[in-house]
């Protein structure tokens, strides 16, 4: 039987406020700069529905990795959580115990890193990296050959590459084992963070081809986390977008495309060079601003287009203005 | 004579690491004249392997064909004497992919601008030589006064890529091949630095050869394409008639696999790639052409000139001439500059 397009996946998701896997609450993380604090996540809010592919855009320095790494609690000093809550599957986890918070992660929570190339162990095999996680989580020794035989078909690799180093993998084929040791306890999150930005297109395709294979048979919720507008459109179901480490979009992602609502979404859709026609290609004017010196009122008001005299006093709200759809922008109008 | 630059028949092997080790094709027997009369931009586009950076090595004479050679107004460059050196090194420019590496933490970004203009001696007077820097930054949308005096570490990757390309521009070249320059800035930022790419091929006539694995911004920049694939050109003409209707299967994979801002596009299920057999001889891409058949395997198709502005070498186009040089099918060559 044919796999089931994206599309129609989305259409018989279900929908009840029960399904939801993960919830952030007015999450904030904090560095500490000698010249001065720096926010790089401030006050984000949204909810993950069970089977979701949520994706998180913005340009580097946006705070999205640093919003990913804060979900499994893995910032490093001097970095903190100085603020909100994480409910995972109805629980709250902001003050789990270490220990608690170790099982959680790759059990509940599992994470494809950035640069996947470089985050597997060069002196080790690809089999012997996928047992590490087992035993972490206490699978019996005894089941871990059947387990790897069994975890490395599902990201198209064959068995064989158990016993492969990483230096004797291609690109794709290391990306395919981290996808697998991230699903190897069967989470019911996957963050996957820019988890192509080093492959070429045609090797991304069938990387996201597999991760959508095995998010499906999990029936896990994925984060993807990147700047890549195209590959947003194609892969996920809502979009969040990030803008000096606030939410100022968060809709559909059909919507968010044929119907940007914040200056800035729309100059990230605008920057993607289109293959359709050929056009002067626009890019953002201005540079991302210093998370320690925010601009006043709307941090994006120096870059935009559409700017006016509200904007550089005050910081907009994030407000829900349509179904699905929290914009955090002067110029639209909030729901009554 | 105005071809500026002309590879004949390049091809580069790299050796294997030992006894036994068939070595590495990189490049095989590309030809392309490069002239100076009519620039233009010509994309090179590939994945990781297919030979692109290669080509751009030989170009600028960083690496020696191991077959074939690269001609600099009809000198071969590997035996240019030290003044005809010094002239190539100043019509010819490089960019390279790593705005972070190119630059030494210790200095000022200033060295990386005063060191060109001092040893070709651009410029009489230091008063001179800060107006030509000037320049060269503004032609690039870089304001002087917020780049001057700094340290590498205090600009962004957009701005210390701009430099680059400020710096190419110093000298005045005929010829820039930058090679992945915009793969390592933020999407936002790519508009602006091949923006100022497109606009000094316009105002200043500088022809530009754009290496990059991004077939999109290649499309939005260039005149001209060449796609690669395992060291040899499989696909070449007019950017926009490539694009909007590509020939070899290849490029056909590669456009599909490009995601768009566009949900009404299948892309993640639209894989048709086969898992077909390689010949020793034959085309490099039929084990993953949809539509190998047994020629395909026994033999490798020439690149065959199937309009006037468009080669592929694939035996489904079989009424082309073969193609011996790649400037036949790009815009701003004719035939009888290149031969002249």
């Amino acid at each position: 039987m044919m796999a089931p397009t994206r599309r129609e996946d989305h259409a018989t998701q279900p929908q009840s406020p029960s399904a939801e896997v993960l919830r952030v609450q007015g999450l904030r993380v904090a560095f500490d700069h000698p010249l001065g604090l720096v926010r790089a996540v401030d006050d984000i809010a949204f909810s993950l529905r069970a089977g979701e592919r949520l994706g998180l855009a913005g340009e580097s320095g946006s705070g999205k990795s640093t919003m990913a790494l804060a979900i499994l609690r893995m910032i490093k000093p001097p970095g903190r959580i100085d603020g909100g809550r994480v409910f995972f599957d109805g629980q709250d986890i902001t003050d789990l115990g270490i220990e608690e918070m170790r099982r959680l992660r790759l059990a509940g929570i599992a994470m494809v890193p950035q640069g996947s190339m470089n985050s597997l162990n060069p002196v080790l095999r690809i089999g012997e990296q996928i047992a590490d996680a087992l035993r972490d989580h206490d699978v019996p020794g005894a089941e871990h050959a059947a387990r790897i035989a069994e975890l490395l078909p599902q990201v198209g690799l064959k068995p064989e590459i158990a016993r492969a180093y990483p230096h004797e993998l291609s690109g794709g084929m290391k990306q395919r084992a981290c996808i697998a040791i991230a699903i190897c306890l069967k989470p019911k999150v996957i963050i996957a963070d820019e988890p192509t930005s080093a492959l070429d297109v045609v090797v991304q395709r069938q990387v996201m081809q597999t991760l959508a294979e095995v998010q499906r048979n999990l029936g896990a919720a994925v984060i993807l986390v990147g700047h890549d507008m195209g590959l947003m459109a194609q892969f996920v179901d809502r979009l969040g977008v990030m803008y000096a480490g606030r939410l100022v979009e968060l809709a559909p992602i059909a919507d968010i495309i044929t119907r940007p609502r914040h200056p800035y979404t729309k100059a990230l859709i605008s920057s993607l060079p289109s293959l359709e026609r050929r056009a002067p290609m626009l890019g953002i004017p201005g540079l991302a601003p210093l998370l320690r010196d925010l601009p006043t009122g709307c941090a994006f008001h120096p870059r935009c287009a559409e700017v006016f005299d509200r904007c550089r006093g005050a910081k907009p709200e994030v407000r829900q203005v349509a179904d699905e759809v929290w914009v955090a922008c002067h110029l639209v109008e909030a729901l009554p | 004579m105005s071809v500026l630059l002309q590879a004949e028949h390049v091809s580069k092997h790299f050796p294997g690491a030992g006894f036994g080790s068939p070595g590495t094709v990189a490049l095989d027997a590309v030809s392309l004249g490069i002239d100076s009369a009519r620039p233009a931009i010509t994309a090179v586009v590939g994945e990781s392997g297919s030979g692109k950076t290669t080509l751009a090595r030989v170009l600028l004479g960083l690496i020696a064909p191991t077959s074939g050679r690269v001609l600099y107004h009809g000198q071969d460059l590997t035996t240019l004497d030290s003044e005809t050196r010094r002239n190539f090194r100043r019509d010819v420019q490089a960019i390279f992919q790593d705005p972070y590496e190119v630059y030494n933490p210790f200095y000022r970004v200033d060295h990386v601008l005063t060191t060109p203009v001092r040893k070709f001696r651009l410029a009489q007077s230091k008063a001179a030589e800060r107006d030509l820097i000037a320049i060269a930054l503004r032609s690039v949308g870089l304001r002087p006064e917020e780049i001057l005096g700094r340290y590498p570490h205090q600009l962004s990757g957009g701005q210390r890529q701009r430099i680059m390309v400020a710096r190419a521009v110093l000298m005045r070249p005929k010829l820039i091949v930058a090679d992945e320059p915009v793969s390592m800035v933020d999407a936002s930022l790519r508009a602006t630095i091949l923006g100022s790419l497109a606009k000094l091929n316009q105002e200043m006539g500088i022809s530009i050869i754009y290496i990059t694995h991004d077939l999109a911004t290649a499309y939005q920049v260039s005149h001209n394409l060449l796609v690669m694939y395992r060291a040899a050109v499989v696909e070449a003409g007019d950017a926009e008639r490539i694009v909007q209707a590509p020939q070899h299967p290849y490029t056909q994979l590669l456009i599909s696999a490009i995601p768009q801002a566009d949900t009404n596009r299948v892309w993640l299920d639209s894989n048709r790639e086969a898992a077909g057999t390689a010949g020793p001889a034959g085309c490099r891409f039929a084990p993953r052409c949809p539509r190998a058949d047994a020629t395909c395997i026994a033999a490798a198709p020439p690149l065959l000139k199937v309009a006037p502005d468009r080669a592929v070498a694939c035996f489904r186009y079989p009424d082309g001439a073969v193609l011996s040089e790649l400037a036949e099918v790009l815009t701003g060559h004719d035939k009888a500059a290149v031969e002249g």
